[in-house]
């Protein structure tokens, strides 16, 4: 069928791999997404602090560079668990607003234009469509958190030795595990709330919401019936407790809820996001009544 | 021929509203219409047949596959240009047709490649680089068609393509409905309340009413079964010359003073009709095939 040829031929090359064509839906959204500048620029600035930290470790090991500057080694940030946790929480951070400008967007525009009957007309089912709209935000957070904060745990290793590597993996744990459950469930909830809000701005309005209105509930739920357990709504602080059980960081909640709380917390909201899409991400509404 | 699609007992309900009631046949045609009124189940049967909808009991096999356990190897095989507008935002039509031509399990190359050349195909190469937001109403219809193409199924979903078309619009879809019907290498299921369109494309109806079906006719036996009536107007017949037809090996029946209504047996031609009234000084006037129309066939289909 060229183009110069008008008559219709079936296909009868090779086919990719079912399990891979979920990644043609990121690979589409980033030839989008990089065409604009500002994006370009706030992507380039997520690495600034990937930087700074690793001048500090570089610093860190080099004496002849610390009396240069005149710096005592006493002075010098000590490299551990904290040094990583704050890394981790600024790139987390900086996840979070990539998640407000792309996420609102993924599911929404494809169910204003009516879009979703020509992907599951396809062999693509609809976990696949979920699962590779979840991809853009994964592995876009994932370049932002974990690859640059175990590039840093690496160059530490090789600065430091093989042992302290081992001693430490910890660490590393913690940098992948942190940041692999903060970009799932801001990924599901950005995709959650753009299947059921169709306006961009109210959608990235409930991002911001769902971490700021579980402080004040929690709190009220304590003042007036005693029990801390409304704090198991707010996801910031099922967060902080995580960060600080995995980086062995003094606790900044007092241990309000425990580890296990916390991994329900966020099982609690990635269940009800993935209902949420279940409900949403169709073919056609289909009304029953 | 084999069956691209049987229907074995499907019925769908959404709550306790039934919309396709046990629906039973087979369809053969290369381009089969599927006609009925306004919520007589067509689109549902489209969707249920796509695996939009799961059957509430009974199933349907396309090309022998099960639509309950074979849902993705039926959708490889299959392309679905639906009613309303769907695309993709901010896209142009060759990055649009690519991308689904790439979910269709097209490496993407070959996906570019298809793109460009399905374009070119419905008749939108020229404008293949434009946003399709920017598109007119026909040119979204080609592009629709292009992306249900571009992986080169075996079977095609049209669900109403001439919908909302001018005229020029109308004929460029069907000459390519057509096209694409005797390349040999698709099927083709034609959804449409235009009655013209479908005999005009297909050779198989299959028409719904209240979700069952009331009618799936073979329009091309239909078509040869109608060149056996021929209605006939003649001047200075007698009961004779009907009694020669009769020995000629025709069934007749006389309908006012000089009308005939014959049956014609295999065999016979028109010509030995005109042989058969010079020879008895009659003079034919008038010779019709009688014939029923897609309309008829409709009509007795909805009594």
């Amino acid at each position: 069928m060229a183009v110069y040829e008008h008559n219709y031929k079936p296909y009868e090359g090779v086919l990719t791999a079912g399990w891979s064509r979920f990644l043609v839906i990121p690979r589409y959204v980033y030839q989008d997404l990089f065409k604009y500048k500002l994006f370009i620029a706030l992507f380039v600035l997520c690495f600034v602090c990937p930087l700074v930290y690793t001048i500090l470790i570089y610093l860190h090991h080099n004496t002849s560079a610390l009396t240069f500057f005149g710096i005592s080694s006493a002075d010098v940030v000590p490299i551990n668990g904290f040094f990583f946790k704050v890394f981790t929480t600024i790139q987390t951070s900086l996840a979070f607003i990539f998640t407000v400008i792309i996420g609102p967007v993924l599911i929404s525009r494809d169910l204003a234009n009516n879009a979703l009957p020509l992907y599951l007309s396809r062999p693509f089912s609809r976990w696949e469509y979920i699962f590779g709209k979840l991809s853009v935000l994964l592995i876009l957070l994932s370049v932002i958190t974990w690859v640059p904060g175990l590039l840093l745990f690496l160059f530490q290793s090789y600065l430091e030795g093989g042992s302290w590597m081992i001693n430490n993996f910890w660490i590393a744990r913690g940098i992948f595990m942190i940041s692999l459950v903060w970009a799932v469930s801001l990924g599901l909830l950005a995709l959650a709330f753009s299947a059921w809000i169709k306006w961009r701005t109210a959608a990235s309005a409930a991002l911001f919401a769902i971490f700021i209105i579980p402080t004040p509930i929690g709190f009220a739920i304590q003042a007036i019936l005693g029990t801390t357990k409304g704090h198991l709504l707010n996801l910031g602080m099922a967060f902080n407790v995580m960060a600080d059980e995995f980086f062995r960081t003094v606790n900044s909640e007092d241990y309000i809820f425990s580890l296990g709380e916390a991994w329900m917390v966020f099982l609690v909201y990635g269940l009800v996001c993935l209902y949420m899409l279940w409900r949403k991400v169709r073919a056609y509404e289909v009304i029953s009544s | 021929m084999d069956p691209i699609i049987e229907l074995d007992q499907l019925r769908i309900e959404f709550g306790k509203r039934r919309i396709l009631q046990d629906l039973q046949g087979v369809l053969k045609g290369r381009c089969i219409g599927l006609l009925g009124p306004n919520g007589a189940g067509k689109t549902t049967l489209i969707h249920t047949l796509l695996g939009f909808h799961p059957p509430s009991s009974g199933t349907a096999r396309i090309f022998g596959k099960d639509i309950r356990t074979e849902g993705k190897s039926i959708k490889a095989a299959i392309g679905y240009m639906p009613e309303r507008d769907a695309f993709i935002a901010n896209q142009t039509a060759v990055h649009f047709v690519r991308l689904m031509g790439e979910l269709s399990g097209l490496p993407s190359e070959a996906a570019l490649e298809r793109a460009h050349e399905t374009l070119f195909y419905v008749g939108l190469g020229e404008a293949r680089y434009r946003k399709l937001g920017t598109y007119s109403l026909g040119m979204k219809q080609l592009a629709k068609l292009a992306q249900a193409i571009v992986h080169g199924p075996r079977l095609i979903f049209l669900d109403e393509p001439t919908n909302g078309l001018d005229p020029p619009a109308r004929k460029r879809m069907l000459e390519l409905i057509r096209e694409i019907r005797d390349s040999g290498c698709a099927h083709l299921i034609f959804s449409s309340h235009l009655l013209r369109d479908v005999e005009e494309c297909c050779d198989e109806v299959l028409i719904l009413k209240d979700g069952r079906i009331a009618a799936n006719v073979h329009l091309e036996e239909e078509r040869k079964a109608n060149r056996k009536f021929i209605e006939m107007e003649t001047r200075g017949a007698t009961p004779d010359f009907a009694e020669s037809l009769s020995a000629l090996g025709c069934e007749y029946a006389v309908s006012g003073s000089q009308r005939l209504k014959l049956i014609i047996q295999e065999g016979i031609e028109v010509r030995d009709l005109y042989k058969l009234a010079a020879e008895r000084n009659v003079q034919i006037r008038r010779l019709n095939f009688k014939r029923d129309s897609l309309e008829d066939i409709f009509l007795k289909a909805m009594e």
